[in-house]
């Protein structure tokens, strides 16, 4: 059976504003009923079970899948043909694969890398503006498309070091495999499964065969480096790279397009802050700090399950059961923050749940806040008096990783 | 007293006096501007410099990445506050609510906060510890002093104390590529602050590190040269040891000498306060003037059995000056007490190693995550079937939850399974501390008894 409000949560007709039903959640801060999962909402329960060791993110410890609403949206990250990333394991497995990913990607062993691409990255950003300014037709202009969609793939592979020339092709297969993760109603689910697994073989195949290259010619890039790993938890697996390099593939790039979509949607919903933002860049800090707890890209993670039985919140949970952790009700939980609904980017105590905590926090934290912040502030500077032409705009269907799937704007000029 | 307007008075013009500007000095007067506090607000430290931090002295100062003029305490507010810096308190009179310097000044106070903190044990010896290349590290001059000492590329260091602060110094030389043999007189580094089972892992860390480790022995002499350097030590297995370089890190002692007569219940062991901070005078009375916060104070705990807590944590320094500056501004039900979760932190050998709760009062431990043959785990430590403290090396994001079992007083042996249990983590060990009347190094834990006149009490290092 599925629970009703799980119904409501999915039901797109909610996917807009999904504020309310979380309000209505909190009310019962552990809630199940049937044999559907437990569903956490508030932040103090959400935070403690992060860093419980009795929680599992491993898929083997379920009993019984019960009845996963998400199902078909969940899982598709990884084809069948690969091992499971770091995501989805524990330790040790976890720490062996997350720290080997982590030596080429920060401290203490790379601890420029993200630093080191703020030119990079802040090229990118013009160069996608310049295009919008170019394609003439500024009364509208589709943010996603033409802009929050294709900048955090092209980060993904520069980072990985995906040359130059293969970028279209990586374009393609990422587009497919995102829209696999946002189940068209309208399509035919055979053939989007169908079209998403052969963009996964042909993307494994591919990057496979780079592997294989980099293994002869490393490089400083990130495949590189995985590639060729020999440290103290010695070297990856061809397997295991490829699961890895997808995972910062999809993860990477599917929650940063939804961040620096639901922070122009915000801005533009607020216009003060975005003029405040045009007059200090800096800003750009905090306003994504806030935008990551009051609009979080990933708005719950309903993989976790219990090793045993353990008590949250007065009720029992039995051992084996699938938990749902809404990291977005927790953010807005008034039991921990002030004015919780409100959009406050001057707001002092911040310690949200938009990246997770604990041993699964966001891997790719710093990358994204980086592209966030530098992504927001050139938008604001940019564009001559940007005005929404949809608002609410069409979502797309995922509830998980939630945000706009279009954002049309229009705008005066695109300043230099 | 309340009502009648007094507290307001003392917030809008009263004196305040801190002794001890460091961190629970520090962090007290800004609290205390925080809340309101207007008046006079005088900070008195016998070193010369605004407050700094700690830790960094042992770690990166040593290492040669941070220089130990650069560790000052980042400031939270402006506390305007007049500041007596390189002048030691020297007395206190109660009565007169009045405290001395030792340049004959006096300054009044309505309330007094006491923040001395601790002091490095020195060598026992006094010829000996005078020995040049003899060296202890509490303060920034002693940082200052023995990098350079280090950096002068002595040929061998010898490290008297494997406690943490004895082993962080061991692992600064060997990350600088310096030979050190580390003298312990207890059965292994940090045994008296996490017992026997993770002291023989912290053994093993350094041994693997190419540090000469010497336990179960004590040195017995130093040895200089006709020019007055040290040159060698002897230790009680007949041993001697060519050391250019010696660091004494025999623990340390409670700056209380100064109350001596003033009638506070201050000793070798600290400064005995309620929980709500407030000193104790030596007939076991509260007083409700003189506060103490920091590594000086001693205060009971809720938790532990209303035991007697001495801690030289950073992070109790903090919320213990946090709650003693709320209490001093406020009365009645409006006081807080002092219940931190007694927490600390020290990296060494590349590994992270966090504690919480009390270690020293487990029995038995147990490993519940990862394994210590990886140094890479938690482990649970149980007194009279109650978890008691955690401990996790390199592992410290699982610390939260440790701490809240132990805050619920969670069973011991835990009850439950959690991810990454290996088979060695199935029961629980003896967690293999040492007689405590046997000293080792200085301890960061102490518990007592209540007893605020036990100035009789003496403590031998490293003899028998
Ligand atoms: C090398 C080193 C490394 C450390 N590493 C860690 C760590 O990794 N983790 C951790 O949790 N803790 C660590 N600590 C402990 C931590 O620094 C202390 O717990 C903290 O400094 C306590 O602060 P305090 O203000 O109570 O005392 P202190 O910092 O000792 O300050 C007391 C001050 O009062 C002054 N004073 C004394 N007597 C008088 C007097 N009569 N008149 C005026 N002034 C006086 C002292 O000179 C001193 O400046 C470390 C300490 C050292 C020395």
């Amino acid at each position: 059976m599925t629970q009703a409000i799980l119904r409501e949560i999915i039901d797109y007709a909610n996917r807009a504003n999904p504020y309310p039903l979380y309000e209505e959640l909190r009310k019962t801060p552990v809630s199940h009923d049937g044999d559907g999962p437990y569903v956490v909402s508030t932040y103090y329960e959400i935070q403690s079970l992060l860093h419980d060791p009795r929680i599992s993110s491993d898929a083997k410890n379920l009993k019984a899948t019960g009845d996963d609403p998400l199902g078909q949206g969940q899982g598709e990250e990884e084809g069948a043909t690969l091992p499971p990333s770091f995501l989805k394991l524990d330790p040790p497995d976890h720490d062996r694969l997350r720290r080997m990913t982590n030596r080429p990607f920060g401290p203490p062993h790379a601890p420029h890398r993200v630093h080191d691409m703020r030119e990079e990255l802040g090229g990118l950003v013009s160069g996608l503006i310049d295009g919008i300014a170019t394609t003439g037709n500024l009364d509208r202009v589709d943010l996603v498309d033409q802009f929050a969609y294709p900048f955090p793939v092209s980060v993904i592979c520069r980072l990985l070091g995906v040359p130059h020339e293969d970028e279209p092709r990586f374009h393609v297969w990422a587009e497919t495999l995102a829209a696999s993760l946002d189940p068209d109603p309208d399509a035919d689910p055979a053939q989007q499964g169908k079209g998403a697994m052969d963009a996964r073989m042909e993307l494994g195949m591919y990057l496979a065969g780079l592997i294989e290259e980099r293994r002869k010619n490393p490089g400083d890039d990130m495949l590189s480096q995985l590639a060729t790993a020999d440290g103290p938890d010695g070297s990856m697996t061809t397997m295991e790279v490829l699961s890895t390099s997808a995972l910062l593939l999809i993860a990477g790039h599917e929650t940063t397009v939804n961040l620096i979509t639901n922070g122009m949607l915000t801005l533009l919903r607020h216009p003060d802050v975005l003029q405040r933002l045009r007059e200090d860049p800096a800003l750009s800090v905090p306003i994504v700090e806030e935008l990551l707890r009051y609009e979080p890209p990933v708005q719950l993670l309903p993989q976790r399950s219990t090793l045993t039985e353990i008590e949250v919140a007065g009720v029992t949970i039995p051992k084996g059961a699938s938990l749902w952790l809404i990291l977005a009700s927790g953010n807005r939980d008034p039991k921990r923050f002030e004015n919780p609904d409100r959009f406050d980017p001057d707001r002092k105590d911040i310690q949200h749940l938009g990246l997770g905590s604990g041993i699964h926090s966001c891997f790719g934290a710093p990358l994204a806040r980086l592209e966030a912040q530098l992504a927001l502030s050139e938008l604001a500077r940019r564009l001559e008096n940007p005005r929404l032409l949809e608002d609410p705009p069409p979502y797309r269907q995922n509830a998980v990783l939630r945000g706009p799937r279009h954002l049309t704007i229009s705008c005066d000029g695109v300043r230099p | 007293m309340s009502g009648d307007g007094s507290l307001e008075h003392l917030k809008r013009e009263g004196r305040i006096v801190v002794v001890g500007a460091s961190l629970a000095g520090l962090r007290a007067a800004e609290t205390m501007r925080e809340k309101g506090f207007t008046g006079s607000l005088t900070m008195i430290g016998d070193e010369p410099y605004e407050p700094y931090d700690r830790p960094p002295l042992s770690k990166q100062v040593l290492l040669g990445k941070a220089t130990a003029d650069r560790t000052a305490l980042p400031r939270r507010r402006d506390i305007d506050a007049k500041w007596r810096l390189g002048v030691p308190a020297s007395g206190l009179d109660m009565a007169a609510r009045r405290v001395r310097l030792a340049d004959g000044d006096e300054v009044e106070y309505d309330r007094l906060l006491i923040a001395t903190g601790v002091r490095a044990r020195p060598w026992p010896n006094e010829a000996e510890g005078a020995l040049d290349g003899v060296f202890v590290l509490r303060t920034r001059d002693d940082g200052a002093r023995l990098e350079r000492a280090l950096a002068a590329g002595p040929r061998r260091v010898l490290v008297i104390g494997a406690g943490f602060t004895g082993s962080e110094i061991a692992s600064a030389c060997r990350e600088r590529d310096l030979p050190v043999t580390v003298a312990e007189r207890g059965a292994a580094p940090l045994v008296g602050a996490l017992g026997g089972v993770i002291g023989e892992v912290a053994a093993q860390m350094h041994q693997e590190h190419g540090v000469d480790l010497r336990t179960g022995v004590m040195v017995t002499g130093l040895e200089g040269d006709p020019s007055g350097r040290v040159r060698a030590a002897h230790l009680s297995d007949g041993a001697t040891v060519e050391a250019d370089v010696v660091v004494v890190s025999l623990g340390a002692q409670r700056n209380t000498e100064w109350l001596a007569g003033s009638g506070l219940g201050a000793g070798p062991r600290g400064i005995a306060c309620d929980a709500g901070c407030r000193a104790f005078n030596i007939w076991g009375i509260v007083t409700d003037d003189i506060y103490v916060a920091g590594d000086v104070a001693r205060s009971p705990h809720a938790l532990f059995g209303y035991q007697f807590l001495s801690l030289e944590h950073w992070g109790n320094a903090v919320a213990q000056a946090e709650t003693a500056a709320h209490n001093m501004l406020s009365e009645g039900m409006d006081r807080r007490p002092h219940v931190w979760i007694p927490a600390f932190w020290s990296s060494q050998f590349g590994v992270n190693i966090k504690s919480v709760g009390v270690p020293p009062m487990g029995t038995e431990i147990q490993v519940t995550q990862g394994s210590l043959a990886e140094r890479r785990f938690a482990a649970v430590y149980g007194y009279q079937g109650r978890m008691i403290a955690a401990v996790t090396f390199d592992n410290c994001r699982w610390l939260p939850f440790y701490e809240h079992q132990i805050e619920t007083t969670a069973p011991f042996p835990p009850p439950f399974s959690t991810v990454d249990r290996r088979p060695e983590g199935h029961k629980p060990m003896p967690a293999d501390f040492p007689d405590p009347s046997v000293p080792t190094h200085g301890p960061t834990i102490t518990l007592s008894g209540y007893s605020p006149a036990d100035r009789t009490m003496t403590f031998t290092p490293a003899r028998h």
